[in-house]
């Protein structure tokens, strides 16, 4: 199987502390993995690497076989990585439909195009009915939807989300994993950070586990929840299940 | 799904200011000479106040030295036509031509080295000083005594840009509804788009793949091509050109002043807002030199800023369209909160 994204020995240092330390791991086409683990375990940081938004201090990031390390986030994305913000950055002053219109244009200038992929965008993600509303009606979870919708409309082959289910209903997280299990159908690869072991087990094929900056564990979720490692780091030192 | 909504509104906004250009011209046919020349500048204003607002309103990028390409424009017509009897058509291209370019190399410059935001806008103005000064000491562009366009004949002649001034005020209200509609127009394309989303945030925009270096450069450069024109109008109306009256603090706020007190973003805030305070400010200044106060238009234009940012914060004619009822309307006549002029 071809990996659409390897990340190698993967190094970011902060003054005083190493928030992604010697990481390593690959995401295979149309898959979706999931990237858990503690609180400041160096998820977001990881994302903002492969993203562009940061540079790593050693390592590298292959996506299709190009090294991505000295890339700003907007080549990252036109090579087709997109991702969302863990909080939500709507452009406050624009509409909703307009928002999601924005990540149409890095693939066409053709104004009736972006508009047509931002109105799917928006039904993929069940925010269509609020095309014409400003950002500031929306609800939390309807801005964390529009995020994911502004990120589809580039056109990714590799999506990147941040803690998208976070803050809502069960009910409103099982729509979403249904959206990304439905992506993912489509040939989209999802690496999604998520807290929720439910649904963790319920949609990714492969997880990935960070502690402290480090990569303590990686494979199936049934077999990462059996992990003792991965269980300390969660419970902390002296659970075991 | 409401795409039909929008296109309704769409019209609505068209037809509307279609009448207003229209009542403006039916104005222009009727008024005395004192109306005329202040309107004239009015409308100067509102095209130049336009390109100010499609830097800041719509790129999000703040100047406070517009003046450097309202001076570039005018000392263009004015040499070429004053010097060497080229058409001021040929010095109103070649003017923005330089201004443009003048204001690519410095934005380009800026944003290379991270100077952004309130330090960008810090910057125009030392450039428009800088120049202003120059200018002063430079005799070849007539130094601190200028450059005065012959006394117009009084016959109109389109193809050198001369007439009386009825048509300079026609020449003004051409140039302010291509500022309007353009501004209209720029702010529904892909570049309107992009820049709106720069404006609002410029690392969302980019994690979108917008490419924001360029798109700030060229939003600079097209904001100063546009003002440069503005300018060579200007000199021309106003028959002479020195470098404290056409490239001083005074004009850089004076193209300001419409946007910020009409409605930042918007297409008809420019236009609103000159014709707010530009009067306010001729006024309040005859009447201090009546009263044998100087400067009483500056506090006049100060007390509308401060008014105007204090109860109508997104300025007047958001405000007046928000009267209407139209809560759908996408807020974008919104002063950008300098949390988003510092980034
Ligand atoms: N820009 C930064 N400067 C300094 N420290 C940072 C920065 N970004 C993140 N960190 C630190 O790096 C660690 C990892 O953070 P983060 O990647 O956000 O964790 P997670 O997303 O897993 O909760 C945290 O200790 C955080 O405080
Ligand atoms: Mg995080």
């Amino acid at each position: 199987m071809t990996a659409l994204l390897e990340v190698k020995n993967l190094t970011r240092a902060f003054v005083g502390l190493v928030a992604v330390n010697d990481v390593s791991f690959s995401l295979q086409a149309g898959r979706i993995t999931a990237l858990i683990g503690p609180n400041g375990a160096g998820k977001t940081t990881c994302f903002n690497l492969v993203a562009g938004a940061l540079r790593p201090t050693a390592g590298q990031v292959l996506f299709e076989g190009r090294s991505l390390e000295r890339e700003p986030p907007e080549a990252v994305c036109r090579m087709g990585i997109a991702r969302t913000f863990q909080i939500v950055r709507p452009m406050t002053d624009m509409s909703v439909l307009e928002n999601a219109m924005v990540g149409a244009f890095s693939w066409t200038t053709n104004v009736k195009e972006a508009r047509e992929k931002a109105y799917e965008s928006l039904e993929n993600v069940g925010l269509a009915g609020k095309a014409n509303a400003r950002t500031d009606q929306l609800t939390l979870p309807d801005r964390k939807m529009l995020e994911m919708a502004k990120a589809l409309s580039t056109r990714p082959k590799l999506l990147l989300l941040d803690e998208v289910m976070a803050g809502l209903r069960p009910t409103e997280a099982a729509g979403v994993v249904g959206v990304l299990h439905r992506l993912a159908e489509g040939g989209l690869t999802i690496l999604l950070v998520e807290h929720v072991m439910r649904i963790v087990m319920e949609v990714a094929s492969t997880v990935v586990v960070l502690h402290h900056g480090a990569k303590i564990a990686e494979g199936k979720p049934s077999e990462v929840v059996a992990n003792p490692a991965v269980l300390e780091s969660y419970l902390g030192a002296g659970f075991h299940a | 799904m409401q795409r039909t909504s929008n296109q309704a509104s769409d019209t609505k906004r068209w037809s509307a200011g279609a009448l207003v250009f229209a009542a403006l011209a039916v104005v222009g046919g009727m008024s005395n000479a004192y109306v005329i020349s202040l309107l004239t500048i009015v409308l100067l204003f509102t095209f130049m106040g336009q390109s100010w607002n499609l830097m800041l309103g719509i790129g999000g990028q703040l100047s406070i030295g517009h003046a450097l390409f309202v001076g570039i424009g005018a000392y263009a017509v004015a040499i070429l036509n004053i010097k060497y009897g080229v058409t001021p058509w040929i010095g109103l291209l070649l003017g923005a031509v330089i201004a443009g370019f003048v204001g690519a190399v410095l934005a380009w410059l800026s944003f290379r080295f991270e100077v952004r935001g309130i330090y960008f806008a810090l910057l125009t103005i030392a450039a428009a000083e800088f120049v202003r000064i120059m200018f002063g000491g430079w005799d070849y562009v007539g130094g601190m005594q200028g450059l005065f366009y012959q006394a117009p004949s009084g016959a109109m002649d389109l193809g050198m840009l001369r007439g009386d001034a009825r048509f300079y005020y026609f020449v003004a209200l051409a140039l302010a509804a291509i500022g309007v509609a353009g501004t209209e127009l720029i702010s529904r394309s892909y570049w309107g788009y992009v820049w709106r989303a720069m404006r609002d945030d410029d690392e969302a925009a980019r994690a979108l793949g917008v490419r924001t270096f360029r798109h700030k450069v060229l939003v600079v450069s097209i904001s100063a091509a546009t003002a440069a024109i503005g300018g060579g109008v200007l000199g021309l109306v106003q028959g002479a050109i020195f470098p404290d009256s056409i490239m001083g603090m005074a004009i850089s706020v004076d193209v300001l002043i419409g946007p910020v007190v009409g409605g930042l973003g918007t297409a008809f805030g420019p236009l609103v807002g000159s014709m707010a305070a530009i009067p306010l400010h001729h006024a309040m200044g005859a009447l201090g030199d009546a009263l044998g106060l100087p400067g009483l238009n500056s506090v006049a234009y100060g007390a509308v800023l401060i008014l105007v940012v204090w109860f109508l914060p997104d300025g007047i004619w958001p405000s007046i369209v928000r009267l209407y009822g139209a809560t759908q309307l996408p807020a974008r006549g919104r002063i950008p909160q300098l949390r988003k002029v510092e980034e």
